[in-house]
């Protein structure tokens, strides 16, 4: 048994890789992080993980057939978070996954199962409010434009979604924070990535408007604004709704705001 | 035409506002042949200021009406302005809202103009336009005009995913009351029609899976709560009625805001009856999802629901001899009886207990609100130590514990147990 801090490339092929050599080199990982955050020098207690997608399908493999396909989700969600515990969190799952003898995946009262749960719940919430909150706008090319900021990287996780719903229209969502979006050309869908020294903001696509987008966002503030029952208000709930964070890409709210 | 439409939307989407459903579920309309939309995702696109969902594009075609309902702000004798948007209006509309993805669909009622099925023509029309011009996939809920003829309300069926007609008066004595031009049975017959083709149609996807959708999502209806002093006893056993005889999806309870001087009614200013409303829904989720019959929630001894405590809990505090539920042996049902405990926590501490026995410290972290569940249940390592004490004094304590949580001020709304 050998105790080190680890580190590998940031990619989920990169952590399924970890979890394979943990079993193959008998590691008991003390942290786990991307190589990025990384000092110089190596220390003697840490140590790198490089990428091997076989490693990483057998992992994959395994995990479906422990836990089926649901269980295997959660792991990947769980990373998708991008939290700082998340990494070690699945390294840790997993591996209890693989010690066990049942399919321990609804043992609520072990404490990791437990974190995870709560993590997907969250992911799950950011996933759902993406499919809620994602506004697009027309270009006068016919191009649906739509920028987004979630709190976690839940983009691949809302591809299905739209292309299922938008099948005749060519549409792009743009994570801004993550500087990544998915085109969808009417056929299929592509990631496309911008450099560091583009802007995406809702200033350069006003240009670009549809001559009736103006017109529909105007109409949808409106529409916003008659169904609300003044005698009801409760802005509590209200914001536990739509917390302030989102506000800036929602056209009822302060949209156009310079981002 | 800009700004004549951005008119008509306010005065139409206004007079829509106090039809609280926007359910765009129940429904799994796939996308076909390349077309737009799906149903299925129920999606809240935003919230409004008083905290309901926007899920649809809610409005009326017109407010025009003939008719002079007391409690409706399109009665013929209120002085509002009045609008009527043409059947393509109502459809360039929903497309480009939709494709924005503002909204999942389109809930469309009207004023009564000239007549009943002269109305119902036009909405079914605006359905149909949707569905066969533009291959659109997305929800569709139609109000069904009351008294409207059966082979137009079939045909709204075709295209809609859900219909509904609003009882809205509970009772008879009230309905005759504020609408006197109204009668219930205009009401019942449509409602009655579709209950029987809802069934038919399933029947018949049993054998052959080309039967054509008819309104998949089903029918709904909405109560107004406290323009008539109707007791909640008589609002649930209404809605008891409805859900059974009728297989009505989903009964909606509106609490009445007052829009009018008429002496029959609330005054203006009278507060919206919001924390009551609340506890109605929760009863309706007890009948709906936790087994419980209307007669445990209300009867002849308590026709009214507490409103500092839920009902969940006030039936609990009535029934102390149904109690300690085991957690670690008891059924799913008898779990979900503990207040406290959710639908998800009984789930999970079904799951969980397979593994080994739970405890207090399990139950805290599967979500469980321990301060109201520990006076009802036994588990690992937890006795009842207050199984003998008085309901009164439990509830004191449960609402001392969870002060914020339980006692109602003024429009706050509450959460489901
Ligand atoms: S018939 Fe409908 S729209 Fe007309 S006044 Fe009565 S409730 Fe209002």
């Amino acid at each position: 048994m050998q105790h080190v801090d680890l580190y590998y490339d940031g990619s989920w092929a990169g952590l399924l890789t970890t979890i394979f050599e943990i079993f193959e080199f008998k590691i008991v990982p003390l942290s786990l992080r991307s190589t990025g955050e990384r000092q110089q020098g190596m220390f003697q207690t840490e140590r790198e993980v490089f990428t091997q997608q076989d490693k990483a399908d057998r992992v994959m493999h395994g995990l479906i057939a422990k836990v089926g396909k649901k269980g295997y989700a959660e792991l990947w969600h769980t990373y998708l978070s991008e939290l700082p515990e998340a990494a070690l969190l699945v390294v840790r799952v997993a591996t209890y996954y693989f010690h066990e003898e049942k399919n321990v995946r609804l043992n609520f009262a072990q404490d990791h199962i437990l974190q995870m749960k709560k993590i997907v719940k969250s992911v799950s919430r950011e996933r759902h409010r993406m499919k809620a909150f994602t506004r697009f706008q027309l270009l006068a090319d016919g191009l649906y434009v739509a920028l987004i900021e979630p709190d976690f990287n839940v983009l691949p996780l809302v591809q299905q979604h739209f292309q299922d719903r938008y099948a005749d229209q060519r549409w792009l969502i743009f994570d801004v924070k993550r500087r990544y979006g998915l085109l969808y050309d009417g056929q299929s869908t592509s990631e496309v990535t911008m450099d560091h020294t583009a802007t995406m903001a809702h200033a350069t696509l006003i240009d670009l408007h549809d001559a009736q987008e103006e017109l529909y966002a105007d109409l949808w503030k409106r529409y916003f604004k008659s169904v609300n029952i003044k005698e009801r208000r409760n802005m509590k709930l209200h914001l536990q709704h739509v917390p302030r964070r989102y506000w800036r890409y929602l056209h009822e709210k302060s949209f156009g705001m310079e981002i | 035409m800009g700004e004549r439409i951005k008119e008509k939307l306010e005065i139409l989407a206004d007079a829509a506002k106090y039809d609280v459903s926007c359910s765009s579920s129940g429904s799994n309309r796939k996308n076909k042949e390349k077309g737009l939309g799906n149903t299925g995702a129920g999606i809240c696109h935003t919230y409004t200021e008083d905290g309901r969902c926007v899920s649809l594009l809610k409005i009326l075609l017109t407010n025009h009406c003939i008719y002079d309902c007391a409690y409706c702000v399109s009665r013929k004798s209120n002085d509002i302005k009045r609008a009527a948007f043409t059947v393509q209006e109502v459809v360039d509309l929903t497309i480009n809202f939709y494709r924005r993805n503002y909204i999942e669909g389109l809930f469309l009622s009207s004023g009564i103009f000239k007549n009943a099925d002269y109305t119902m023509e036009r909405l079914v029309l605006i359905a149909k336009k949707l569905r066969q011009e533009h291959n659109f996939n997305g929800y569709i809920h139609l109000k069904t005009i009351p008294a409207a003829s059966p082979e137009l309300i079939h045909e709204a069926g075709l295209y809609a995913d859900r219909l509904s007609i609003n009882l809205e008066i509970p009772t008879d004595s009230g309905l005759k009351l504020l609408a006197p031009e109204k009668n219930r049975e205009d009401m019942i017959q449509p409602m009655t029609y579709l209950k029987d083709q809802l069934i038919k149609t399933k029947e018949e996807k049993k054998i052959f899976k080309s039967t054509p959708h008819f309104a998949p999502a089903g029918q709904s209806t909405q109560l107004i709560i406290g323009a008539t002093g109707e007791t909640d006893k008589q609002i649930i056993t209404a809605a008891n009625y409805f859900y059974r005889k009728f297989n009505m999806k989903r009964v909606y309870y509106s609490g009445y805001v007052p829009i009018s001087y008429d002496s029959r009614l609330p005054a203006i200013g009278t507060e919206v009856p919001t924390a009551r409303e609340n506890r109605l829904y929760q009863s309706d989720w007890l009948m709906r999802f936790y087994g419980f019959q209307a007669n445990e929630i209300v009867n002849d001894t308590h026709p009214l629901l507490d409103l500092d405590i839920d009902p969940k809990l006030s039936w609990a505090l009535r029934n102390m001899d149904r109690f300690p539920i085991d957690i670690n042996k008891d059924d799913y049902q008898l779990i979900l009886r503990v207040p406290g405990i959710g639908v998800g926590s009984a789930q999970k501490i079904i799951a969980a207990r397979r593994f080994g026995p739970l405890n207090l410290d399990h139950l805290k972290k599967i979500g469980v609100a321990i301060n109201r569940a520990k006076y009802f249940i036994v588990c690992k390592g937890f006795m009842q130590i207050y199984a003998d004490k008085r309901s009164d004094i439990i509830k004191s304590y449960i609402l001392h514990s969870s002060k914020s949580k339980y006692l109602v001020t003024g429009n706050q709304q509450l959460q489901l147990f």
